[in-house]
């Protein structure tokens, strides 16, 4: 075969653009590891079983868990899930079966998008004004509050997506069969869509799982356990900034342990979230 | 009426046999229909029969308006945004696009297959064909088992699926999921079954069953076709009316149509010089 030198510069060019894009990909794979096994190392030597059943210790006494930093969590979680999930998935089922490309339809996303840069201490500082100070207090309810707002526009993005993927034709069969819209959507869309719609939803939970800033605001923190909805509570994130800039080296260790639950949660969450991801619910 | 309606009307073009003696043999009249999407005007002047048990076949080259028209035939046009229909359409002494009539009535009256067999996903055979009665809320078990057993032997289907009911839809073949469509719209027990070149992606054994179907369909529906195929048009059907650029140029019996057009237009189209 000639050499022609074109096509070798092509060839040239073709491994220079693989080398380049896939160091890249190998840098943010390494980037991940690298930061689980740093956790892992420093947290696994404080991770026992006291520290997810008991209260923090008082200052210079060592031991104690973080008990009710997991449990503020949860619940600070769950009241975010109430808040996030029905607003940012009824918005998305709007934009993808009822605004489409009209023009309010236009807006919100626009709105969504930007409510999705704002920075999460803005959040925390609009939950403070909006929910710390009528109520003199803060509080799990304030701090899930601000978790539930920063959900909202992630989870009306994926809906929509997750339910553009579905093909019209379904909906035009439906419609064909003489069958109202909205049914058409909560017993046919939907359905067809479950699994991205709930991966979407989990994804979107790993997310603020460890949102510290706006939890300063609201949540605060907590050495003790947190009764009801109505007082400050302690939260994995907050811990770990707290416990991170003590100067106790036993709180230091704890801080790591935190986090490494922390992480744990996370990739948890995001693996469930994968495994649920459709197999074959999009189905054309 | 808005500007895009054109000031001096076309001149009527189509040819029409004289239309059947009483109006009892009509299953659905289109007068006058026009259709756009948006400002694009592609439906002009329609003007249709569709006898009662009988196929009527729609032939045209691509993009003539088969699809659009046949759409129209059971509202289901309008749901395109921006898409507008104007004209009458009579099926039992009523205009379906009439004053107050709810599109979603007349889609129960005159149901629709479409090009690509599209079953629902989530669900069933058995829960597909019982979805339109299902979802408008029948809940007696034995009315639905006997609806999904009677559309499934009216689409040939049966002895094919009978057990493996509880299996998906999505998981037949493509001509049975085209099948389980036919089904799945004869449940509901419609007046007319309308079908949109319901064979283009099927291989020609399944094309033969489904044609076949349509010749036992007949006996107990009004059934409108749309065909890229003139050999299927001629095959299936006892009307056939030829499209072009969004006007009916002529409309007659098949065998007429086929043998003796009266236009030259369709005679170019069907001894294929064009399209
Ligand atoms: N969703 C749509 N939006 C805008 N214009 C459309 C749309 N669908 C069809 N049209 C236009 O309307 C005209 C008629 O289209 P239609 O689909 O009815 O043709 P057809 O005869 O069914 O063609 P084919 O044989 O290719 O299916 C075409 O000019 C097409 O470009
Ligand atoms: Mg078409």
């Amino acid at each position: 075969m000639v050499r022609d030198p074109l096509m070798a510069r092509r060839n040239w060019a073709n491994r220079l653009a693989l080398a380049s894009t896939g160091l890249c990909a190998l840098v943010t794979v390494s980037v991940l590891f690298f930061l689980l096994g740093y956790i892992a190392v420093n947290g696994i030597g404080a991770l026992n079983w006291a520290f997810f059943t008991q209260l923090p210790k008082p200052v210079g006494e060592p031991g104690g868990g973080m008990a009710n930093a997991i449990v503020g969590t949860g619940k600070l979680l769950f009241l975010a899930s109430l808040i996030g999930v029905p607003i940012g998935f009824f918005g998305g089922v709007y934009l993808a079966e009822f605004g489409r490309n009209g023009k309010i339809a236009f807006w919100v996303r626009y709105a969504t998008d930007v409510l999705n840069g704002v920075p999460s201490i803005v959040i925390g500082i609009f939950a403070y004004v909006l929910v710390v100070l009528p109520m003199k207090s803060f509080s799990t309810l304030a701090g899930g509050f601000a978790l539930g707002i920063m959900m909202i526009p992630i989870a009306v993005r994926t809906t929509e997506e997750f339910l553009k993927l579905i093909p019209a034709s379904i909906r035009e069969a439906a419609d064909a069969l003489g069958v109202q819209r909205w049914k058409t959507i909560l017993f046919v869309v939907i359905p067809a869509a479950f699994r991205g719609l709930l991966t979407g939803i989990l994804l979107d939970l790993a997310r603020v799982a460890g949102e510290t800033a706006p939890l300063l605001f609201t949540a605060l923190n907590n050495r003790v356990w947190s009764h009801g909805w109505m007082e400050p509570t302690a939260s994995l994130p907050v811990m770990i900034y707290t416990y991170a800039i003590a100067p106790y080296e036993d709180w230091h260790r704890q801080a790591w342990a935190a986090a490494l639950v922390l992480m744990l949660l996370v990739l948890v969450v995001n693996g469930g979230a994968r495994m649920v991801l459709p197999r074959r619910s999009v189905v054309v | 009426m808005s500007s895009i309606v054109p000031s001096v009307k076309p001149p009527r073009l189509a040819v029409r046999e004289a239309p059947p003696a009483d109006a009892s043999s009509v299953a659905m009249a289109v007068d006058r229909l026009n259709a756009w999407f948006a400002e694009n005007h592609v439906l002009r002047d329609i003007s249709i029969t569709f006898p009662k048990q009988q196929v009527t076949a729609l032939i045209g080259p691509s993009g003539c308006g088969k699809s659009t028209l046949i759409r129209c035939l059971n509202r289901m046009h309008e749901v395109v945004a921006g898409a507008r229909v104007k004209g009458e359409i009579w099926v039992d002494g009523m205009n379906i696009y009439g004053e107050g009539v709810d599109p979603v009535q007349v889609r129960r009256k005159i149901g629709m297959v479409f090009q690509k067999p599209n079953p629902f996903p989530t669900m069933s055979i058995y829960d597909n064909v019982a979805a339109g009665l299902k979802l408008n809320g029948v809940r007696n078990v034995s009315v639905l088992d006997e609806a999904v057993e009677r559309g499934l032997r009216q689409a040939a289907l049966w002895e094919e699926v009978k057990d493996k009911l509880k299996e998906p839809g999505t998981g037949l073949s493509g001509g049975q999921q085209q099948r389980l469509c036919i089904a799945r719209a004869l449940a509901v027990k419609p007046e007319i079954l309308l079908l949109d070149e319901p064979c283009s992606a099927l291989d020609p054994i399944a094309t033969a069953k489904i044609e076949e179907l349509l010749h036992e369909l007949k006996t107990q529906y009004t059934v409108g076709i749309v065909t890229h195929n003139m050999q299927q048009a001629a095959r299936v059907s006892s009307f056939t009316g030829f499209l072009l650029l969004g006007e009916l140029i002529e409309f007659g019996t098949t065998d007429r149509l086929f043998t003796n057009p009266s236009d030259p237009r369709t005679e170019a189209y069907i001894t294929g010089r064009f399209g």
